[in-house]
């Protein structure tokens, strides 16, 4: 078993009682609800008339249904004004704060806990969704639940889980020109497998992670979920603390900041921790990676062959083969110059302002390709407002981006922005499985923004690398 | 306290009937339940939306799928192959194949969430190596109308002449044996504890903490 890790910290910290179940009952610092999964769960209490313990720490977004064009209400799918009408209901009945969309504070729940500084260090954070492990990324233990643990969270703001086992992965090295935070979590699960790190908390640390700032961390630990790992995170240093000082949390408390930030250095990994598994990997050697197949870790670098599933074991195999037919690529040949019809600039993983403004740097001065629909969703409604401050709207839709409000949109196609029959989507989300984008005959690749950007203006999946005149610092 | 935390939930020892094979790695939940059904604020009705997207095409006209057969139709255990389930944390998804008549799963593996969320459910999540799955998948294949047992204490499934061992994760066990898996009665239960621990850590504000009864 790990020892001296921030996880083992964090446990400890937040150890109720150990249940008859053998599971820890483990306390919840913060509990981030949206439209989908909470329905359910407050149903549930509401059956059991039992009543939200902690609800100051509980927080609520929209993202899921809502609409990224026409946002006047009643939305103008029914069953979407219904969620979102349910859910203004339960936070107003149980007093949990809520940033819908005319507070200005909206986006998607993994982009607007880091920006208002609710996120931090050393806190336990769940939320009925997969890519709750997001929050990792300032040192944080945040995993996914279901509603029925949503259920558990609302009633006793505390969540009876077994300890796992922590894998250090450690990236060495610099990060080559065009390779970004997303390559590299592409890479790990590609390497580790869909599956490999069930049972795990991912510590993901090293000279490439360190020298990431927040943004590229959380697109890191946000996929920590596609590698099989419930929870990732990265040790908090000099770079988390400058974000979290600018913060609405922060910013106007100097004095709280020093306070927490002593609890934040208490928690961090010690120098002689002991992980129940390590594994290196050479950040340098790096290049963009596209997906080929139907599940994350059928990735693949841009300039090398798409694997070919004779040479794998017979599971995998299958499921390569079935990927290969559905995406209509051969092995042997690389993902390059494979034809798209949608670009999709969006999600958790990667919409923040970092990714917009490096893949506007890429299409500044260029034209979406001919009959490819291109699109950018913020991640949330400042990421939006900040990117606008800047401009960076303009370049988008002076080359022929459509430029949206916050949500979750495409990234799983549960309001209108969906891709249709066959069509084939450039994609910095994180999912490509069948149907994920809102039609089932549709292909998805995944890849980093500057990539979406690069495969938006030729048309095809393109190596941005080998883009004339683009800025890739 | 509510009344839920009088007693334990009903115990899953065992479950018994026919099974239903669905083969492949990697099934994740945009394939169990596609997330245009979730536009939903309740669970019922989901069980006819299980692998929608694989049993019908887009005339809705039936394809082939195990979920479509008729000689599966009254099947109760599931048995898949390895990760089944990975994916999203959608509840959703083993909601459905609860709700289309699935009690228990058995696999080469599971990813954690959908089997915490199966656990939740009282459906067990058992494991067994692929030559096992296999060999049942084919057996279930064989003999649709035949029952299979689902032994959660002794961690075996029985079939035909065969007794194959199977895991059941160890709090799983308890949980379902014991009656247990209503964790929220069991953690309402230390609610007093669980405030001590929320009084020390130093970023919960005072003002967040619940009124105890000594507070009016
Ligand atoms: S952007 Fe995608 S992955 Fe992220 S929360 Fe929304 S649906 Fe989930």
């Amino acid at each position: 078993m790990s020892e001296g890790t921030l996880y083992d910290a964090v446990w400890d910290e937040h150890t109720v009682t150990t249940l008859p179940t053998g599971q820890t009952q483990l306390f919840v610092g913060l509990h981030l609800i949206h439209e989908v999964t909470s329905p359910q769960a407050f149903g549930m209490l509401q059956e059991r008339d039992i009543d939200v313990a902690y609800p100051e720490l509980t927080h609520a977004t929209v993202d899921h249904i809502v609409p990224t064009g026409d946002r006047s209400r009643p939305f103008g799918n029914d069953a979407a004004e219904r969620m979102m009408e349910e859910l203004e209901d339960n936070v107003r009945e149980a007093g949990i704060e809520f940033d819908d969309p005319t507070t200005g504070d909206q986006g998607i729940v993994h982009v607007i806990g880091p920006e208002q500084g609710i996120t931090t260090p050393g806190k336990t954070i769940v939320c009925g969704d997969s890519h709750t492990a997001t929050h990792g990324a300032f040192g944080a233990v945040a995993f996914g639940i279901g509603t029925s643990q949503i259920r558990d969270v609302l009633a006793t703001q505390c969540i009876a889980m077994e300890k796992q086992k922590v894998r250090r992965i450690e990236v060495e090295g610099e990060l080559g020109p065009g390779v970004e935070a997303k390559d590299v979590i592409l890479e790990i699960i590609r390497r580790l497998g869909t599956d490999g790190g069930v049972g795990y908390v991912y510590e993901y640390g090293g000279e490439a992670i360190e020298n990431l700032g927040m943004e590229g961390r959380m697109s890191i630990c946000n996929m920590s979920i596609e590698g099989g790992a419930r929870a990732g995170y990265v040790n908090p240093d000099e770079t988390t603390y400058e974000w979290l000082a600018e913060t609405d949390a922060y910013a106007d408390d100097p004095e709280k900041f020093e306070r927490h930030k002593e609890y934040w250095e208490s928690i961090k990994t010690d120098d002689d921790a002991e992980y129940d598994d390590v594994v290196t990997i050479d950040g340098s050697e790096l290049e963009p990676v596209v997906t080929w197949g139907t599940t994350p870790g059928q990735g693949i670098g841009i300039t090398d062959p798409i694997p070919d599933p004779e040479e794998m074991e017979s599971g995998d195999a299958d499921v390569a083969r079935r990927a290969q037919d559905h995406m209509r690529v051969e092995p042997g040949e690389t993902m390059a110059g494979y034809e798209i019809d949608v670009a999709f600039l969006g999600s958790c993983t990667n919409a923040r302002l970092p990714d917009l403004r490096a893949a506007a740097r890429v299409v500044e001065g260029r034209e979406v390709a001919d009959d490819v629909r291109a699109f950018v969703v913020p991640g949330s409604q400042r990421v939006k407002a900040a990117a606008e401050e800047e401009g960076l709207d303009q370049i988008f839709t002076e080359a022929g981006f459509d430029w949206r409000d916050a949500g979750c949109s495409m990234c799983l196609g549960m309001n209108d922005d969906q891709l249709e029959g066959d069509e084939a989507c450039a994609s910095s989300s994180n999912r490509n499985f069948i149907g994920r984008q809102g039609s089932k005959d549709g292909r998805t690749v995944l890849m980093n923004p500057r990539m979406v950007a690069a495969a938006a203006v030729t048309g095809e999946v393109t190596d941005v690398r080998d883009l004339k005149e683009v800025n890739l610092a | 306290m509510s009344d839920l935390a009088d007693g334990p939930a009903e115990t899953v020892e065992e479950v018994t009937g026919t099974g239903i094979p669905i083969r492949g790695n990697d099934i994740d939940t945009d394939q169990i339940i596609p997330a245009r059904f979730m536009k939903v604020v309740t669970f019922d009705g989901l069980g006819e939306y299980a692998f929608f997207d694989q049993r019908f095409d887009d005339e809705d006209n039936e394809k082939d799928h195990p979920f479509n057969e008729d000689r599966y139709q009254s099947a109760n255990v599931l048995v898949v192959n390895s990760n089944f389930g990975c994916g999203s944390s959608r509840e959703h998804a083993p909601q459905a194949l609860m709700r289309w008549g699935i009690d228990a799963i058995i696999g080469e593996s599971f990813a954690e969430i959908f089997a915490g969320n199966c656990l939740a459910l009282g459906i067990p999540t058992l494991t067994a190596d692929h030559e096992s799955i296999n060999a049942l998948q084919q057996w279930v294949d064989d003999h649709p109308d035949e029952d299979l047992h689902v032994d959660i204490v002794r961690e075996v499934v029985e079939y035909d002449d065969t007794e194959m061992s199977a895991n059941v994760d160890k709090a799983q066990h308890k949980a379902l044996v014991e009656g247990v898996w209503d964790t929220t009665a069991l953690m309402e239960a230390n609610a007093d504890a669980t405030r001590d621990v929320a009084e020390s850590l130093p970023y919960v504000e005072s003002e967040s903490l619940p009124r105890t009864e000594t507070d009016d």
